[in-house]
């Protein structure tokens, strides 16, 4: 019962808003101490953990290709595209998106889309400019709620359409799981059974956008 | 075989340039504290695999505390004015560079896992997809370092400007990961199973359920990771009671527990790469922007998620 501290910490750390970095280590260090572990072991299980999970941040590889791109001008481009298209919405331009990336993420192409990728430096440049052109006035708040929601749909799109994909991680692990307690599913059985939530992620998340157009409608005219 | 090792190489190699070139940036008002955050992230990938476990965490809580303190900094890096015009200069060339790592990811996920050479499997068959992600980056950096006719440093540079603005950020997503593994040591899930079984109402049909899907997204927001939780509380609730005791589907009860994990991971800054690391890269004021604007659809899909469950895992 006494391992819960490590929750604890992490719940207090966050809902204080410390650095998550120092959470972490403290949370696992806590953990790991009320485990009955002492604490060069406790260190080791996160080391080895740490070393054995650096693909994590692989990603960070793609940072001076987006800087570069940057630096000749993609962002401005990106919102070039859409200052020419006088029916873009940000809310309007991110359903899109979002259709696109759930059905990509459906058929297993999970890696079309991303914060790194997609996102900072084409989705979110395209939904500020059409924002701004509907409110050459755009406030701080508001770009922030604009740009908060390209990475939501991102994030959206994508867990509520790979499940749908035969082979994708998730389901191989239910797929696993229930094998091994002597439940035999067939894959396809699984992914059939997550297009109700897919349909009704796409209706909510896609409705949620179109209330961000009103929103942002209501403030341009204020 | 190309594993892994490969990306580590380059990105130790990136974090040390980053590091080099931080302790030497007088813009950066903390440049030593900031040097010696992106020289223990290059040590990790360089020397991690020989490096003793319990080095490798002491790497981890020194980067944790230099982020903890504060003491990490920003450089000042110039952008150019003209990029409007940049921008209408190259047109939609602009995005050839930008969509190369997509498809050669997904080009080599679907070509690559079959090639041999000399009787070697090419790459690593259980990396493929991040071995071809690398591959496309570093396809795409060289691209556009002749298309733009810039150095190497100009582009180290610019990486640097980013990985500056992601900050602590941006270890967020794998100390996270090093701390489920510590969390799995101290058997953290199966103290909450043995909680929610006996705190959780489970005496009808419907509380199972509801029991089953809001503990599944309750768990993974902990954990921040439904892979994590989705065993624990399937063994716990999903299988003895929703399919055992009730006589539920399997199949349903599985697919939509996961996708009621998918709801938590949506609402908690322990799943940092998908809800903390946007934020940084976006600038967004407050930390949690992603994670507030997440919330409402998140908390209705997690409600529909336990309607539909009532509604058809008993019926099939």
């Amino acid at each position: 019962m006494w391992v819960l501290l490590g929750v604890g910490v992490v719940v207090a750390g966050f809902a204080a808003r410390l650095n998550p970095l120092l959470i972490v280590a403290a949370a696992a260090i806590v953990t790991g101490i009320a485990a009955g572990l002492d604490l060069v072991a406790t260190l080791a299980i996160l080391g080895k953990a740490f070393r054995d999970n650096r693909y994590i941040s692989v990603v960070w590889l793609i940072l001076p290709l987006i800087g570069l791109l940057e630096r000749e001008g993609l962002q401005e481009r990106a919102k070039a595209l859409i200052g020419r298209l006088k029916s873009a919405t940000a809310g309007r331009l991110l359903l899109i998106y979002m259709v696109i990336r759930q059905g990509t993420a459906a058929i297993g192409l999970t890696s079309l889309g991303g914060h790194a990728q997609m996102v900072r430096p084409l989705i979110a440049p395209m939904a500020e400019a059409a924002a701004e052109a509907g409110d050459p006035d755009l406030t701080p708040a508001s770009r922030d709620r604009v740009k908060a929601f390209a990475a939501a749909t991102d994030n959206i799109g994508l867990f509520f359409g790979e499940d749908i994909f035969i082979a994708i991680a998730s389901i191989l692990l239910i797929k696993g799981f229930l094998e091994e307690n002597g439940i035999v599913v067939e894959p396809l059985h699984l992914s059939m059974w997550a297009i109700p939530t897919a349909v009704l992620a796409l209706v909510i998340h896609g409705t949620r956008l179109l209330l961000l157009d009103r929103r942002l409608a209501r403030e341009a005219g204020r | 075989m190309i594993g892994l090792d490969v990306l580590y190489v380059l990105a130790g190699l990136l974090f040390a340039i980053y590091a080099v070139a931080t302790l030497t940036d007088a813009t950066n008002p903390k440049r030593f504290t900031s040097a010696a955050f992106w020289g223990l992230f290059a040590t990790s990938f360089l020397a991690g695999s020989y490096l003793p476990d319990v080095v490798n965490g002491l790497i981890l809580v020194g980067m944790a505390l230099l982020a903890g303190f504060n003491l990490l900094g920003r450089g000042e890096h110039p952008q150019p004015v003209d990029k409007p015009v940049r921008a209408a200069r190259w047109g939609n060339r602009l995005f050839i560079p930008a969509l190369i790592p997509p498809v050669v990811t997904l080009l080599g996920t679907l070509t690559l896992k079959g090639v041999t050479v000399g009787g070697q499997p090419l790459v690593d068959p259980k990396q493929v997809t991040l071995i071809s992600l690398g591959a496309g980056i570093v396809l795409a950096t060289l691209v556009a370092l002749v298309m733009f006719r810039a150095s190497p440093a100009g582009a180290t540079r610019e990486g640097r400007r980013l990985m500056e603005s992601v900050g602590w950020a941006g270890l967020l997503p794998q100390a996270l990961a090093a701390l489920g593994a510590v969390f799995a040591a101290g058997h953290v899930g199966d103290v909450i199973g043995d909680l929610a079984t006996t705190w959780l109402p489970l005496g009808t049909p419907l509380a199972a359920v509801c029991a089953y899907t809001l503990g599944m997204a309750l768990f993974t927001a902990i954990m921040g990771n439904a892979f994590a939780a989705f065993p624990v509380m399937t063994a716990a609730i999903g299988l003895p009671i929703v399919v055992g005791r009730f006589g539920g589907d399997p199949a349903i009860m599985g697919a939509i527990g996961m996708l009621s994990g998918f709801c938590g991971t949506l609402t908690t800054p322990m799943a940092a790469n998908f809800n903390i690391v946007p934020a940084a890269l976006l600038d967004l004021t407050d930390r949690y922007g992603v994670i507030k604007a997440q919330l409402p659809t998140a908390l209705l899909l997690l409600l529909a998620n336990t309607v539909l469950m009532y509604a058809l895992v008993y019926r099939f």
